[in-house]
């Protein structure tokens, strides 16, 4: 019967680098095609509601009149749902993640 | 004779990070009965099938566990096709393959990481989430999601996987699965983990069956039955044989899981030979109506999903039995006459996820 079977393994780690990174001080690295922060070019946007209407998470609230594109980021689960049903394309999913928050207040554009 | 006294087992747990509570009535040292209670994170799911869409529902089914979450989503996915009689392109089929499979390695990991965890073998349990950690990254390039896909949608997939991308996935599987074997052979060969292992919490292959076990409890106690053999997506075209053991045992369970992490690294290169070009999706009109049972292999056993539909854009009924459900009774009959100190070994080896089952 083997006995301390890793250690090869537990030696040649010893004098390699950590796979972990400081993460607060060194930002992670993006990964491409990764569904993060929901971004809307908004001078393309007509306003058509369909996004507000397919949301899963009732996250986005547009406003057809006073021409408002509201997000609430706490609610959205970057699914992509969005991205997939705007007639005009000008929604995307960026690989970044976004900042933490404080406060729960819908970002406007 | 000693005395008898019950000390409870969770549901906050240093062990298991998930709420399930056993009594846990204790002779001396001994284990004589365990009664489980579970109920603590219940979400109301057939609820709120009637409440959401049911294209959209997919999003939610997913959410129903954390590391099964492709295979859920398949799971609904492939019972309102059958429901509305979709034929999805063959693309798509081999599409959901891969990440199953991929989502299978994973969650492997991920239990051998917590079962190193259990019996107090710290840097192995390192070790196995280091090389998780490089899966994940596979499927964050591939799908957008580490652990929530959200690449399977009613129809088909929501997203392909580009040649470029397929070549440099194998590329990185062949690095994973030497890792993998590096790791493997510390739980198969080591004599400390054999000692905790070994002749731990027998199920024969008479209880298995009556008690109704399913996945690799089921498999390592000699019955090799599992639910790829339905051939749902692209395995009916795949070469796939299940694993199954004979001693019944941990070791046996968590040989049957080692042995499947090179199996699906397998079955992901036969798909990536095989898979077809063409459509990744079909347009779906329409709304469901009928019912459908929906059974598909989960890294933890069979899920079976209950789905009816009325016409209407709601579903009517839904309903989702998990594998750690139907491994509930078999953990109970493990627990009966084993060590005190054998009790988390035991829990973890049939691999619970306390939200599936609660829903």
């Amino acid at each position: 019967m083997a006995f301390f079977q890793m250690k090869k393994m537990i030696l040649a780690w010893t004098f390699r680098k950590p796979v972990t990174t400081s993460y607060p001080f060194e930002p992670r690295k993006i990964c491409p095609g990764s569904r993060g922060r929901l971004d809307v070019k908004i001078s393309e946007c007509i306003f058509c509601t369909i996004c507000d209407k397919r949301c899963p998470t009732q996250a986005l609230d547009v406003d057809k009149v006073n021409k408002k594109w509201r997000i609430d980021r706490l609610r959205c689960i970057s699914c992509g749902y969005c991205v997939e049903v705007c007639p005009k394309k000008c929604l995307l999913l960026t690989g970044d993640h976004g900042i933490p928050t404080v406060t729960k207040e819908m970002e406007t554009f | 004779m000693g005395q008898r006294t019950i000390i409870p087992f969770g549901p906050q747990h240093p062990v298991l990070p998930e709420p399930i509570h056993i009594d846990l009535v204790v002779e001396d040292e001994k284990v004589i009965e365990a009664v489980p209670s579970i109920g603590f994170i219940h979400r109301g799911l057939e609820r709120l099938v009637e409440k959401k869409d049911f294209v959209e529902f997919v999003y939610v089914a997913e959410r129903i566990c954390g590391i099964c979450s492709f295979i859920h989503g398949q799971t609904y996915c492939q019972g309102i096709e059958e429901i509305m009689k979709l034929e999805i392109p063959s693309r798509a089929k081999y599409l959901r393959t891969i990440w199953g499979e991929l989502s299978r390695i994973h969650s492997h990991l991920l239990w051998l990481g917590l079962m190193a965890d259990a019996f107090g073998f710290e840097s192995l349990f390192m070790h196995s989430w280091r090389v998780r950690e490089q899966v994940l990254d596979l499927i964050e390039a591939t799908t957008g999601g580490r652990v929530i896909f959200g690449s399977c949608k009613v129809g088909g997939a929501r997203r392909d996987i580009t040649p470029e991308q397929m070549t440099w996935l194998l590329k990185q599987l062949e690095v994973v699965e030497k890792e993998m074997h590096l790791i493997v052979d510390v739980f198969m060969n080591d004599s400390s983990v054999k000692h905790r292992l070994c002749g731990v919490g027998v199920i024969s292959k008479a209880d298995a069956i009556s008690l109704g076990a399913v996945g690799p409890t089921l498999r390592a106690s000699g019955v090799a039955d599992d639910m790829r053999l339905l051939k749902y997506a692209a395995f009916g075209e795949l070469d796939f044989e299940p694993i199954s053991r004979t001693e019944g045992d941990s070791y046996g369970r968590c040989a049957v899981r080692c042995a499947e992490l090179f199996q699906s690294v397998d079955l992901i290169r036969q798909a990536a030979a095989k898979i077809p070009a063409g459509e990744i999706a079909v347009k779906v009109t329409g709304t469901p109506s009928g019912e459908f049972f929906s059974r598909v292999e989960q890294p933890r056993g069979e899920v079976v999903y209950y789905i009816k539909g009325n016409g209407t854009k709601n579903l009517t009924r839904f309903r989702a039995r998990t594998p750690t459900f139907a491994n509930v009774p078999p953990l109970v009959k493990m627990l009966g006459g084993c060590e005190l100190a054998d009790v988390p070994v035991l829990v973890l080896t049939i691999d619970p996820c306390i939200s599936c089952t609660e829903r």
